[in-house]
């Protein structure tokens, strides 16, 4: 079934979000985040892949060989350092929110509204 | 000579906030300030001349060296074009303004503040001028994480934390999905440079092109405060420092919005061609009721900074009918009205963050009365008032004009109406708290809010003398721009120029892929507005000053039958901006679902 | 809202969207079948042009490096607003001092020592790790690696040091302004790369470095520096993160001896 790798990546995406939303916990929340970001790096790998590719470094190996996309493996390994740095940032929002609050529940942060 | 000025205003920013942020142990606080106002200052001039080199044709500009092979774009180019450049120069505008004020404004701040502004900066910038999609997204994501920090700058308080992880996390999933699109059009096209997929997807209109659009389109409505993705908005600007609140409201939204068009020009032309109505009829409607609510929600609140933002939500609903029109006429007006509106929004909330210096507050009963005596500072608030209603010559009536105007002549003459009800809600408002708050007019009423006082803790310690000019100055020039810019003769051609430029998809890959010089021929301007559209401004302008003195009367206190549907509806609006970011998320989702189902369908029917 | 009319909200437009996601992934290419030019062609072109054999690490910093630069400052930018978001506040350095008469506290908690068998595997591994970073680093142009994966690996050579022994040690090690100044050196670099890329009249982030022989490690040119720039950034950043963190932990383990 040729559309199983989407469907996974579409399904992480799904479940991420449904942790965001019903999260009673701050870092649970940005887990879940994670979890989204990740379906996003499922998808751009199913994309780059290529049957009996090799990977594409050829070092050692004749250039000609089919060999699988790099620019997606590109711009997902920069994004995956860069996005636990944004998650680090989240969760330095959590800890405040826990020292200043003594709590990590969504539903208790109840300052603004309207 | 110019063309290799093009990575400057990303470039020079982003080494001087290395640079500062580096050495901000040792940089006393007046060196930062002196030396992000020259960058901020530099960066206006590079992109105030590419916007005039780009007139004449856009600058393209590879990155590396790597020019396209056959049609394939190995690297990333930046395609100038005066919209982008125009953007850019404007970002640093506000940018500027906004270092100017913080120098007296912002007493204790390290210069870390600096780092993250001229990097907020540097990102504005390669957002407006790139041309290629992935690149868009990086610095969709720096602008996206410089904001988070800069928004919970103030973590002594209790709201910038629920209001910075509301920012942050439904813009981090707005990110996702925008990434999700990408990838996606990357699958089918196999491209990121945009006039590349542009070409590649010619007037393809399968069902891969048009979830891919609403993916893009959706995660960028997210930073756009569209409805329903707009619930961050208020939270954020409610908490943020002013200084970072004259950028958000001023530009940051409205690259949301630039993002889609400039994809949609660039790339989704062709394939919506036989579907232009199905995408108009949604995003027409989506923007109504973004105005709608916007405006709504802006008049029943007496937080002024949250005020403030609810009408930019209400706002960028009209940028959003603008562009949804879908005609290069149209986003001439748009181009015009975000020019006006953030120039106005910039002063007024300049405005409001004098009154949080002097008075502790930003709440409008609280502050029933207590500014008598500041006279300029009212004169600015009423006359950036009157720019936010659209009262001609202000930008924001150009603005309004060019859109209503391309509205008739596209069949849906009824937008003006929109336009209407969003001044008078969003002005009204501000005139109604420029009566409370300078005048003391109206009945003394006790803040609803009870004794439990949203975090409005000075951002600076209030000085008992009259307000000092470095912090009004900047209001009284950013407002008084609006109003030079709109009576400037010429601007309209410029603004069409440019808009004609952007509109022209072929034209784009040309230049880009083909090393081609595609002349623009604008069609000609008219040189004076139809009388109905002056007359609109005006009555526009007048409606929002009789509802704000309404609203203060002893008459609104009554319980007109006619009033409890509305009040019901608002209640109703206020509960659902509940603050708590599940709900934002979940209503995000269902944003999502209905334009990746409405839109197909609309197609679908024939539209 | 209510969690239940939230949850019910959600999962009716979370199907919604997972269709429509599928509806859409229909028209992609077959999985394991990718056609489009751009990977293809830097597949046939890279390693001719920029003697690199790692064709990921030439994409990242050759290729596409502008976009790099800007992930790059994301990650700097995050950082920088985690070390403001975590700022000790006025009060706290009162409770610290407070604090810092008892030997193990906050929160009443008790943290053990760490173990002999710790503190020598711990340290007996920092030396090691430090040069398989360093080796990823530089060998970013040949193998799989580059600044960005080496970094992350060296800014875990701190973190050991801090399981060994207590967070007095690891701000020793890790001086909070060296490490600080180090990354902004890094980040510094790679714009300076790209301005000397114009510096002779070329383009910004040219490759103006000698290109070397291919499978050398003296190759790809710029690609090598930008490598060892961002190595030095990322490994900082995250050093810098690890201080914020470590500062603002619930449980600071003291050492009354020292």
């Amino acid at each position: 079934m040729s559309l199983l790798p989407f469907a996974i990546a579409a399904w992480l995406f799904i479940i991420g979000l449904y942790g965001v939303v019903t999260s009673k916990n701050f870092v649970h929340l940005i887990m879940c985040l994670v979890i989204v970001q990740s379906s996003t790096y499922v998808l751009l790998l199913a994309i780059g892949y290529k049957v009996g590719g090799v990977a594409p470094v050829f070092a050692g190996v004749k250039v000609g060989t089919p060999a699988v996309d790099p620019v997606v493996q590109a711009l997902m390994l920069t994004d995956i350092v860069v996005e636990a740095t944004v998650a680090a940032l989240l969760l330095a929002l959590a800890v405040q929110a826990q020292k200043r609050f003594r709590t990590l529940n969504p539903d208790k942060l109840q300052e603004l509204r309207g | 000579m110019t063309t290799q000025l093009a990575p400057l205003p990303v470039v020079i920013p982003l080494a001087a906030a290395g640079i500062l942020a580096g050495l901000n142990k040792f940089t006393p606080r007046r060196l930062a300030d002196i030396v992000s106002i020259l960058v901020s200052a530099a960066v206006l001039g590079i992109s105030l001349d590419l916007m005039n080199a780009a007139a004449r044709q856009p600058i393209l500009y590879w990155f590396g060296g790597w020019t396209p092979r056959s049609g394939v774009a190995l690297g990333i180019s930046f395609a100038i074009d005066p919209v982008g450049a125009g953007l850019a120069s404007f970002a640093s505008l506000l940018v500027l303004s906004a270092f100017v004020f913080s120098w007296r404004y912002f007493e204790s701040v390290g210069t870390l503040f600096h780092a993250l502004m001229l990097v907020f900066l540097a990102a504005m910038c390669g957002f407006s001028l790139t041309g290629d999609l992935f690149n868009l997204f990086v610095w969709f994501e720096l602008m996206s994480a410089a904001a988070y920090a800069l928004c919970g700058y103030k973590i002594e308080e209790v709201g910038p934390l629920q209001g910075a992880l509301n920012f942050a996390i439904t813009n981090t999933v707005g990110a996702f999905i925008v990434l999700t699109g990408i990838a996606v059009l990357y699958g089918h096209t196999g491209a990121l440079n945009l006039a590349q997929i542009g070409r590649a997807l010619g007037s393809d209109s399968s069902p891969i092109v048009i979830v891919a659009f609403v993916f893009i389109m959706a995660g960028f409505f997210v930073k756009a405060a569209i409805v329903p993705f707009h619930f961050w908005l208020a939270d954020a600007h409610a908490v943020a420092p002013t200084p970072v609140c004259i950028l958000f409201s001023g530009v940051m939204v409205e690259l949301g919005l630039y993002a889609v068009a400039r994809v949609y020009w660039s790339d989704m032309d062709g394939p919506f061609a036989p579907h232009r109505m199905a995408l108009t009829s949604l995003l027409l409607s989506v923007g109504t009721i973004t105005a709608a609510v916007g405006g709504m929600m802006c008049f029943a609140q007496q937080h002024i900074k949250r005020l403030l933002a609810y009408s930019t939500i209400s706002h960028m609903g009209l940028m959003l009918i603008g562009f949804a029109l879908l005609k290069p006429a149209a986003l001439a007006g748009v181009a015009l009205y975000v020019i006006g509106h953030g120039l106005v929004k910039s002063a007024l909330f300049i405005v409001a963050g004098i009154l949080l210096h002097r008075y502790a507050t930003v709440d409008e009963l609280r502050l029933h009365g207590h500014a008598r005596r500041l006279h300029v500072t009212a004169g600015v608030w009423v006359f950036a008032g009157l720019g936010l209603a659209g009262l001609p010559p202000f930008a924001t009536f150009l603005g309004e004009a060019a859109i209503e105007d391309a509205g008739e002549k596209a069949g849906q003459g009824w937008v003006w109406v929109v336009f209407l009800v969003s001044a008078v809600l969003t002005a009204g408002a501000v005139f109604r708290v420029g009566a409370r708050v300078f005048r003391g007019w109206g009945t003394r009423q006790k803040s609803a809010r009870g004794s439990k006082e949203i975090a409005d803790k000075p951002e600076t310690t209030p000085s008992r003398r009259g307000v000092p000019p470095q912090l009004f100055g900047p209001a009284a020039v950013l407002a008084a721009l609006a109003l030079a810019v709109g009576v400037t003769p010429g601007v309209r051609g410029v603004a069409q120029t440019a808009a004609t430029r952007m509109a022209d998809a072929a034209g784009y890959q040309a230049i880009v892929l083909d090393h081609a010089s595609i002349p623009v021929n604008p069609p000609p301007v008219e040189h004076v507005f139809p009388m109905s559209s002056v007359l609109r401004g005006v009555v526009a302008t007048g409606l929002a000053l009789a509802l704000a003195a309404l609203s203060l009367s002893r008459y609104w206190r009554r319980e007109y039958i006619v009033f409890k549907p509305v009040r019901g509806l608002i209640s109703g609006l206020q509960q659902v901006h509940s603050g708590h970011v599940g709900d934002y998320v979940a209503l995000l989702t269902l944003g999502v679902a209905a334009f990746g189902i409405v839109l197909p369908v609309l197609m679908k029917l024939g539209l | 809202m209510s969690r239940r009319v939230r949850s019910v909200l959600f999962v009716g437009s979370a199907l919604a969207v997972f269709f429509v996601y599928l509806w859409a992934a229909r028209g992609l290419p077959r999985f394991g079948h990718y056609q489009g030019p751009y990977g293809d062609v830097i597949n046939q072109v890279g390693v001719f042009e920029r003697h690199a054999t790692d064709l990921v690490t030439a994409v990242n910093f050759d290729y596409r490096g502008f976009d790099t630069l800007g992930e790059e400052f994301i990650l700097f930018i995050s950082v920088i607003g985690v070390t403001l978001l975590l700022r000790q506040q006025p009060e706290e350095a009162k409770d610290e001092q407070d604090n810092m008469a008892k030997n193990d506290e906050s929160l009443g908690r008790d943290a053990p020592e760490p173990s002999d068998a710790t503190k020598v595997m711990t340290l007996a591994l920092v030396g090691p790790l430090v040069a398989f970073g360093i080796y990823i680093v530089t060998h970013g142009q040949l193998s799989p690696g580059g600044g960005f994966q080496g970094g992350v690996i060296l800014a875990t050579a701190p973190l050991l040091v801090y399981l060994a022994g207590d967070y007095k040690t690891f701000q020793r090690v890790a001086s909070h302004t060296v490490v600080e100044i180090g990354e902004a050196i890094g980040a510094c670099a790679y714009v300076a790369v790209g301005l000397a890329g114009m510096a002779g009249g070329g383009l910004f982030l040219q490759n103006v470095l000698p290109l070397g022989t291919t499978g050398n490690i003296n190759s790809a040119g710029t690609i090598a520096v930008i490598s060892a720039g961002v190595g030095l950034e990322v490994a900082g950043g995250f050093v810098l993160l690890m201080h914020s963190f470590l500062e603002q932990a619930l449980s600071l383990r003291l050492r009354s001896k020292q």
